[in-house]
């Protein structure tokens, strides 16, 4: 035989699944809540904001992560859809009528300052949009939380029940017609999304489950309406919780490789939420919680590696 | 109804059908035979014959050199023509018995006569067996008659026949298990003899039923034997995870399968150990698999021990298109061959000619932490970290983080997204770490 054979270790195949395939998956779980955020903010208010700053967010994300490789001289990969992502979802993080050039230096800030300076893609230490949308919280604290719902302008459904000065609708809550940012306000969708995650095993159920468990417990015991499960419902329909909790919070980069560490990172989430939301000063408090707990993924592997096969019960670890 | 297995592990594509159908074939070798003196796990053989000797069917051409060694016969009857170093399947040189066939296959005295086993005492069962040469077929190549004499036999509760299969493409296994199914229960009951309180189990998994069926109808009225149906998944087959699912019992790297009270042989093993007790046949054949798509026609055949993978080639009729990859072995845990011009062993199972390298089209990516590889880790480990750790060298995290555990089936590597080398980076530090642990 003449012609040359291909030497490689073993295993000899590969799996179909790709970094590209997993990442438009999540982009497809995200269309649900990405269409109903477009409706809901652009098509009913007749205001073209919404729409262009979901374009607007991905488009400079994964600029921003062409320039920066080619800039560089990096390996280019933005076909691998994770700059999209990212850029997606910040841009349903945002108030539908924030201010388009601050979203496009928030996607700067979390492709640039929170993704390619600590190394890119699988480095960052902390969820690249929730990154940014915390960095524009406190750079533009008036514009993040101004919320506006059909031409009116008011607070979000979590803030009128922790001031009471409302009481939202829990129906409205879980579809979503109700004011927020612009991809967290339905509830069915995001669940529509988070099932399809669910189904083609993208992600896990340890993360979400224990995240939104620990929360409602947190909720009933610190939330000082009793076992009022219509307060409780609207706790967890409300705010980022369940974008965050399906979406954020599994982000494979940011979060615990080891299934105890996924575990213990939904609980010590759904504690940080309940704390933020019920002791602190604003309504919200998924994003803060996550990327606290994103900077302890370190922390929550080191002491979460498994027991190897066989070695159960075994003392010595020799 | 859900069948017993381990946690963890992945469902590559199977491949089977190209050749589950086809009849085993015997296959006469035209060539020189060469013999490995080094075809086991343990000491090389020493070769006990010299040039111009002449040497018969089942000949002891090379004697065990240690506790852990095997001897070597002759698979021919014929003229040695050399005793010389010859490149092994792995790019190796060893000492190789080089005989020239001379066609006739004389045998030695009894060769394939019959033998009743249960005349032997346990003692001569197992020289018998040392004798063959046999030793593990499913890949290991660990002399059998060291895993037949534990040091409590009187502890063994199961001796597990090993016909998961669970790699891919292979299907000697399955072949045999449906044209001999006689073979396989006549060497479990030889291996039963010597556990009195044992009870034999042929473990199959459930993409087999044939299989399954006529091993059922053969362990009809063995009391002692039974067919244990496994689930599906690689790697099913595997020594710690194939008892997993049969007993329930688990072992680590540092344990013997005789410490969880088990023997495992391999379907090929268990019908060497037959041919050898009571047919006076050593270990001198084996069956292989030719397959994969750049085969004209895949074949099951039954081969002379030492023919040369290239004679063989053409009993599959040849490529049909230039392949890219060829492979000893299956495509999870099998070796890529660059020169078909090596001799098969004891541990060939098959001949595995891809005309398009998976592993070549895929360029590895960063990993993205997704954690697939934990998830199909059978060893419970976390291959993501220790990848880390191994590429920097840090061979001291790299056995914190339970390296040593890990068996190099190759589920992380098949499950990875990124396409990242993970089992060969293991590969590499497991050697580094066993090699700095002998020196000490």
């Amino acid at each position: 035989m003449s012609n040359l054979l291909n030497i490689s270790s073993s295993p000899h195949v590969r799996d179909k699944s790709s970094t590209k395939s997993i990442m438009w998956d999540v982009f497809l779980a995200l269309m649900p809540a990405t269409i109903f955020g477009i409706y809901n903010f652009s098509v009913r208010a007749k205001d073209i904001n919404a729409v262009l700053l979901i374009v607007v967010c991905i488009a400079t994300c994964v600029l921003t992560e062409y320039i920066w490789q080619k800039a560089m001289k990096l390996p280019l990969t933005v076909s691998d859809g994770s700059a999209a992502l990212t850029g997606l979802l910040l841009a349903l993080n945002l108030s539908s009528t924030f201010p388009v050039w601050m979203a496009i230096l928030g996607s700067v800030f979390a492709i640039l300052i929170v993704k390619q300076l600590f190394g890119g893609l699988g480095q960052n230490f902390m969820n690249p949009a929730l990154g940014a949308r915390c960095f524009l919280m406190v750079s533009f604290a008036g514009q993040m939380t101004s919320f506006t719902y059909d031409g009116v302008t008011g607070a979000t459904p979590l803030a009128m029940i922790k001031n009471g000065s409302g009481d939202p609708q829990l129906i409205d809550m879980f579809l979503g017609t109700i004011g927020g940012t612009i991809g967290e306000t339905s509830t069915l969708a995001l669940l529509i999304g988070a099932a399809y995650l669910l189904y083609r095993k993208i992600i896990s159920w340890k993360i979400p489950v224990c995240y939104i468990v620990t929360f409602a417990v947190f909720a009933l015991l610190f939330g000082g309406h009793g076992a009022d499960m219509g307060y409780l419902a609207k706790e967890l329909c409300g705010g980022g919780l369940i974008l965050g909790a399906f979406f954020m919070a599994t982000d494979y980069v940011t979060s615990p490789i080891t299934p105890k560490g996924q575990i213990v990172f939904g609980i010590l989430l759904g504690i940080l939420t309940g704390v933020f939301r019920i002791f602190g000063a604003s309504a919200e408090g998924v994003s803060y919680a996550i990327i606290i707990c994103n900077l302890l993924v370190p922390l929550i592997e080191r002491v979460t590696i498994p027991v190897p096969f066989g070695k159960e019960g075994i003392k010595d670890g020799k | 109804m859900s069948q017993a297995t381990f946690r963890g592990g992945v469902h590559p594509y199977e491949g089977k059908e190209l050749s589950s159908e086809l009849p085993i074939k015997t296959v006469m070798p035209k060539g020189d035979l060469i013999f490995p003196m080094a075809q086991h796990i343990g000491a090389p053989a020493a070769p006990v014959v010299a040039k111009g000797d002449k040497v018969l069917v089942g000949q002891k051409i090379g004697e065990a050199s240690g506790f852990i060694s095997a001897n070597i016969c002759s698979s021919v009857s014929g003229t040695v023509k050399a005793v010389e170093p010859r490149m092994l399947l792995n790019g190796s040189t060893a000492t190789c018995v080089v005989i020239e066939n001379d066609g006739e296959y004389t045998g030695i005295d009894g060769l394939g006569q019959d033998r009743d086993y249960t005349k032997l005492s346990n003692d001569e069962i197992r020289e018998i067996v040392k004798e063959a040469g046999i030793v593990g077929m499913g890949g290991a190549g660990f002399p059998t008659n060291v895993k037949l004499a534990p040091k409590q036999p009187d502890q063994i509760d199961y001796v597990l026949v090993n016909g998961a299969e669970c790699e891919p493409y292979l299907t000697s296994d399955y072949r045999q298990m449906l044209e001999c199914p006689e073979e396989i229960v006549g060497g479990l009951k030889v291996i039963l003899k010597l556990f009195d309180k044992a009870k034999g189990l042929i473990c199959i998994e459930d993409n087999k039923p044939e299989a399954i069926a006529k091993m059922e109808a053969a362990v009809s009225g063995e009391n002692r034997i039974a067919v244990k149906v496994l689930k599906t998944k690689y790697p099913q087959g595997g020594e710690r995870t194939l008892i997993s699912a049969a007993t329930g019992r688990k072992i680590y790297s540092a344990k013997l399968p005789a410490d969880a009270g088990c023997i495992v042989d391999n379907i090929s093993t268990v019908i060497a150990i037959y041919r050898a007790v009571c047919k006076q046949t050593p270990l001198i054949t084996r069956v292989m698999t030719l397959t994969g798509d750049a085969f004209q026609t895949p074949v099951n055949v039954d081969v002379r021990l030492g023919c040369s993978h290239a004679e063989l080639v053409e009993e599959g009729g040849g490529f049909k298109q230039n392949p890219a990859k060829i492979i000893s072995g299956g495509p999870m845990m099998g070796f890529a061959m660059f020169d078909l011009n090596v001799p098969v062993t004891k541990t060939s199972s098959s001949i595995l000619a891809m005309t398009e390298d998976e592993v070549a089209q895929n360029e590895p990516t960063p990993c993205i932490r997704c954690g697939r590889c934990v998830t199909v880790c059978p060893g419970n480990l976390v291959p993501q970290k220790m990848a880390e750790a191994a590429m920097n060298n840090d061979y001291d995290t790299f056995v914190s983080l339970n390296g040593m555990e890990c068996y190099e089936c190759g589920s992380c590597t098949y499950a990875c997204p990124a396409k990242r080398p993970l089992t060969q980076t293991f590969k590499q530090a497991r050697q580094h770490v066993a090699a700095q642990r002998r020196k000490k």
